[in-house]
């Protein structure tokens, strides 16, 4: 599975990303499971808001956090989102 | 030999809440406690409050609505609504029996995310016949009902010898369903199933051949479907890591307020699992007898003792070794390191006997009357 560059990600609606108190990290919540994440997979997948592509997310991120050179890892990561079904983009 | 007072303890991550022992179906393997008629109180709506916000407040975000039937608690969407504020993710893990189209709505309304339905077949006379009930209808409906309302779909059914055969029925029926999860359960021989073993636990060969054809459907529908296979440990070699360990991961909350490590425990002697209408969560979970019993490695025997998997698979399951060897303390027979290795095979030559005896004695079904009956002897 790969990223579709000109198309829009999403968050899945079948999952949820919450920040989780207890555990001082965010998480994906799905029928029975939990994803822990770091704080770079998390920043990722907020952006994933259905109003950008990914380009965009790239650009973003590297704004944000005043870097460049991110679109290797980004889209690395939003690959392995999609294929465990935490993003959709249709 | 309870645990020792070094041990850091783990906040829990996953509540099972066992609203209820009541159930329309009568399934012969039912993980409810064989003597589940004698205990008849079930906690109120501001008990069940209380143990969710304490439990929240600890760590724990999986919940799951089980019981018996949740569907008979008349407060569920109550307990749903107030489960969703606190952040939850909540699972109702149903028969579908009694679920209507207003009561999924009113739900998702609430907040609830998921909806586990169990099918007992793939046919509707075998499943009424395991079910003890005609639901099979109403099954497929509420299966389909709970895609119409956005829900992710987990589609939960239960394997053994019965329905062991419908293994490429049972996944085409998944897949008309458009299940996105797929629950394939093994029996796990405990309460109500221990007591049907004979007539429930398929041969060897059935299981690898049961097994193989569910392996070959989830490559095929890898990235549509997911497929959680509950092993069937008795054909194992080594036990599973139950509850991922006892007091690190998992509390379960029973119908009278009962605290327990896992749902079977109810069952093992001198526990004294404590009840939440006289503790806090907090105060159960680090400070109980019963959740302190088998934290860490001091309570084990060999040959778990000196094993260097001991810390993989926590010597397998309490209940496991207490219903098969006596000794609660004892390795999980289904370890071949196990002195009582011997046993599996006893119980798997015992099944293959009665399945092929020519008077087989009929399934025990799991209702008020065999429960008193099986639990005053």
């Amino acid at each position: 599975m790969t990223i579709n560059p000109d198309q829009i990600i999403r968050f899945s609606p079948m999952h949820r990303l919450q920040w989780e108190e207890a555990q001082q990290k965010d998480v994906i919540l799905y029928p029975e499971g939990m994803v822990e994440l770091n704080q770079s997979s998390a920043e990722i997948l907020k952006l994933c808001d259905g109003t950008r592509n990914l380009a965009q997310i790239v650009s973003d991120l590297e704004e944000k956090f005043t870097t460049s050179g991110l679109t290797n890892d980004i889209t690395a990561f939003l690959e392995v989102a999609l294929k465990n079904g935490w993003i959709q983009q249709h | 030999m309870a645990g020792s007072n070094n041990i850091k303890i783990t906040p829990p991550r996953w509540l099972l809440a066992e609203l209820t022992y009541a159930c329309p179906l009568q399934c012969p393997y039912c993980s409810n406690p064989i003597d589940y008629a004698n205990y008849q109180s079930e906690l109120d709506t501001e008990d069940w409050k209380r143990v969710l916000t304490q439990a929240r407040k600890m760590g724990a975000v999986q919940l799951g609505f089980s019981g018996g039937e949740p569907l008979t608690r008349k407060d569920l969407v109550e307990l749903v609504k107030h489960a969703r504020d606190l952040g939850y993710y909540s699972n109702l893990i149903t028969s579908g029996y009694g679920l209507t189209e207003e009561k999924i709505i009113q739900l998702k309304e609430a907040g609830l995310d998921h909806i586990q339905v169990s099918i007992q077949a793939s046919t509707q006379e075998l499943n009424d016949h395991i079910a003890g009930t005609t639901s099979f209808q109403t099954k497929k409906e509420v299966a389909h009902l709970v895609k119409k309302h956005g829900y992710p779909m987990v589609l939960c059914v239960v394997i053994h010898r019965e329905n062991i055969h419908q293994m490429p029925e049972i996944l085409a029926m998944a897949e008309e369903l458009g299940a996105d999860y797929l629950e394939l359960a093994n029996t796990q021989y405990y309460g109500w199933a221990h007591a049907n073993r004979d007539l429930l636990l398929p041969t060897k060969e059935q299981f690898e051949h049961a097994e193989a054809i569910a392996q070959a459907f989830k490559e095929k529908v890898a990235g549509k479907m997911k497929i959680y296979y509950v092993v069937p440990d008795l054909y194992e070699d080594r036990p599973k890591a139950c509850m991922n360990g006892w007091g690190t991961t998992f509390l379960t909350i029973a119908p009278d307020g009962v605290a327990l490590p896992c749902h079977s425990a109810r069952d093992l002697p001198g526990l004294d699992c404590p009840n939440v209408k006289d503790f806090s969560i907090e105060q159960i979970w680090n400070e109980s007898k019963a959740f302190n019993f088998f934290r860490g490695f001091e309570w084990m025997q060999e040959p778990c003792r000196s094993c260097d998997e001991k810390e993989k698979d926590f010597g397998g399951c309490r209940c496991q070794a207490y219903l098969l060897t006596g000794d609660m303390t004892n390795t999980d027979p289904v370890c071949s390191k196990s002195p009582k290795h011997g046993v599996i095979q006893e119980a798997i030559d015992s099944a293959k006997a009665s399945a092929e005896s020519a008077n087989e004695k009929p399934l025990i079904f799991r209702n008020s009357k065999n429960s008193k009956l099986l639990s005053s002897t």
